[in-house]
Order: structure tokens, then sequence, then C-alpha cells
């Protein structure tokens, strides 16, 4: 990639004039950006629109329903030591995530210190708590259609829950698998070293950079972002 | 290239990596004491959006960004409130909808519409009672 401010005399303005600035020069619209990194926000601004429809509708749903709408707290409760918790599980997964989504940031850190070992230990640890999030949707998704919960119908109330249950938390758990899976090949080529020396991917045949790693990362706090969302507007609404 | 990354100390992650769990704890407290009506939806909204928030600035490093790449990213965000907001519209006449005909068989209800007008035509028969459904 070419060096952006060799072109330009003068420093870059910020602000609006930034703004304008940017977009009005004919060269790259996102300046001091990593191609892959810019592509990734791209890609995460049409999965912002995926997960908005998918929270609309589920929001339609639920505001045009006249049949009660199943009470969440209990639905998801967890019987420990004879009391019953609300929402104990979902309460954890969110720990699990936003604990992940720390490590992540940590491991884009070392990654930009070139700290090859650092770095995979950290997206390692990323994918371990990915998976034990998953593990828990699956136990989550088995414990609903035991009781019954079906995407036509429940024991709960409104027959819609089930729908907008299987389909916003499954296309989200989809997501976390995905990152797993890619945490775990980025996690090996750090510790292979194929950042520091530049060597090309597999499939895409692009050279390995640490930017790369910024790249997963913005994805898998993307994951968490969803998270938030799903968690305040599916299980505590 | 090397200029290109995002670099900042290890604390401000901690911090908000704290900031994350504490919010979380208090989001659910919300059903935990379980809260109602506007109290419980108006605290959801706000510990939601300031997770949503941190997360974006500080793990997205978004408050870095430079503003051509903020904007081409926030400004599509009216198109989903302008979608929110049509079909909140959309459902409330759904529901009003199914109020009136999806009822449980009781014809006043059924025929209790603002005009009144065809009241007379139908309300004699007692098929408007299988009707509604």
């Amino acid at each position: 990639m070419n060096d952006t401010s060799s072109t330009s005399i003068k420093p870059l303005p910020d602000g609006m004039d930034g703004l304008t600035h940017d977009w009005a020069s004919d060269q790259r619209a996102f300046k001091g950006v990593p191609w892959g990194k810019a592509m990734m926000w791209i890609f995460l601004l049409s999965d912002t629109f995926i997960f908005s429809i998918f929270l609309i509708s589920y929001m339609t749903a639920r505001w045009s329903t006249v049949v009660p709408w199943p009470n969440t707290s209990e639905v998801f409760s967890l019987t420990v030591a004879g009391v019953s918790v609300p929402l104990l599980l979902i309460a954890i997964m969110t720990f699990i995530l936003i604990t992940s989504s720390g490590t992540m940031a940590m491991a884009v850190r070392s990654g930009y210190q070139k700290k090859r070992k650092q770095t995979a230990i950290l997206l390692l640890i990323t994918a371990i708590l990915g998976t034990s999030f998953v593990g828990m949707q699956a136990f989550e998704w088995t414990k609903l259609i035991m009781e019954g919960v079906r995407p036509w119908e429940n024991p709960f109330g409104a027959p819609q829950f089930g729908s907008v249950f299987f389909m916003v938390t499954g296309f989200h758990g989809f997501h976390v698998s995905i990152g797993v899976l890619f945490l775990f090949i980025n996690a090996r080529k750090v510790w292979r070293g194929d950042y520091d020396t530049g060597k090309r991917g597999f499939f895409t045949w692009q050279k390995g950079r640490y930017e790369i790693v910024e790249a997963l990362g913005l994805y898998w706090h993307f994951v968490d972002l969803v998270w938030v969302f799903i968690f305040a507007f599916f299980y505590l609404w | 290239m090397a200029t290109e990354g995002q670099a900042h100390p290890i604390s401000v992650y901690l911090k908000i990596w704290i900031l994350l769990f504490v919010l979380s704890v208090f989001s659910y407290m919300v059903d935990f004491y379980q809260l109602q009506g506007w109290l419980r939806w108006s605290l959801i909204l706000i510990f939601m959006f300031l997770k949503a928030g941190f997360i974006m600035a500080i793990f997205m490093h978004m408050v870095w960004e430079r503003m051509a790449l903020v904007v081409a990213l926030l400004s599509p965000m009216v198109a989903v409130l302008v979608f929110i907001a049509i079909m909140g519209y959309e459902s409330e006449y759904t529901q009003n909808s199914r109020d009136l005909f999806f009822d449980d068989g009781k014809p006043d209800k059924v025929w209790a519409v603002p005009h009144g007008a065809h009241k007379s035509d139908h309300n004699d028969g007692s098929h408007s009672t299988g009707e509604a459904h």
C-alpha cells in the first residue's frame, strides 16, 4: 500500500474540512486505514443492516400480536440448588462474550507491538471463550427444544416467540462460530510467524500482516456489539 | 504501513472492559429485581447504548478513526431508524386490526368500528360470530 500523505504537502485537515477533503480527493477515501480493515468495516455495516432487520421484524411481531409474549425472565431461568435464577445462562454468556472482547482488544494491541507469542495466546483464549459461548447456546437451544419451543409454536405464549428466538440467536451464534473458526486459524498463523515473515495466505494469497488481527478484532467486537442489542431487546425487554 | 496501526495504552482497554462488566451487571439487575414499566425500558436502553457506544468507540477504535470513516459508517443508521419508525407504526395498525377483527367471538366488539355505518346490516345475524374467525 502506498503512503497517502506523500502527494499532499500540507498536513491533512481534521473534522468537517477533513471529511470533505478526504471524500473529494481523487485517491482513497479512508486514509490511514488498511484496505482489509476498510472492507471489514463495510462488511460489518451490511451485517448491521441484516441484524437490524431481524430485530425490527421481532419488534413488529411482538407489537402486533394479540397473544401475550412469553416472559423471557422465566423461560430462560435456570434452577441452581433448588433456586430459580432468572436469565442465569444468558448473563454468563454475556460476561463470557465481554471477556472475549477484552482479550481480543489486547490481542490486537500486542499484534501491533509485534509480540508474536502473546498475540497468538490471546487469540487462542478469545477462541476458547467463543467456543464456550457457542456451547452454552447449544445447551440453551436443546433445553428450549425439549420444552417444546418450535418456530411455529411454544407452550409459553405468542407463537412468533420461537421463530424470533431461533432466527436471531441462531444467526448470531452462526456469526460467533465463524469468528471462532477464524480466530483459531489466525492464532495458528500468528504462532507460526506468518505475520512477521509476510507469508501469503492459503486462500487470498495476500501477504500476512498484523493488520489482519485488527480486522478480525473488528468482526469479533461486532459480534459482541450485536449481542448487546439482542440481550437488551430479546432477553430483557 | 507501520504508522497505520492503532496503538493505545492497555489501561484504556482494561478500564473499558471493567466498565462493560459493570454495565452488564446493571442491566442484569434490571431483570433480577423485576423493575417494570418505563423505568425498566429506559434503564435497558441506557445501559445498552452505553455498552454499544464503548465497544464501538474504544474496542473498535472509532474515536481514533478519521471522520470520513466514522460518518460513512454511522450515517446509514438513519435508514435503520426510519425503518424502525415505519414498522412501529405498521405493527400498531396491525394490532389494532387484530383487536377489532380477531376477537374471541363477541359480536359487539367485532362490530365496534368507529363509523358504525354498517352495524345494522350485519349485526342481526348469528353468523357474525363465526365470521370473526
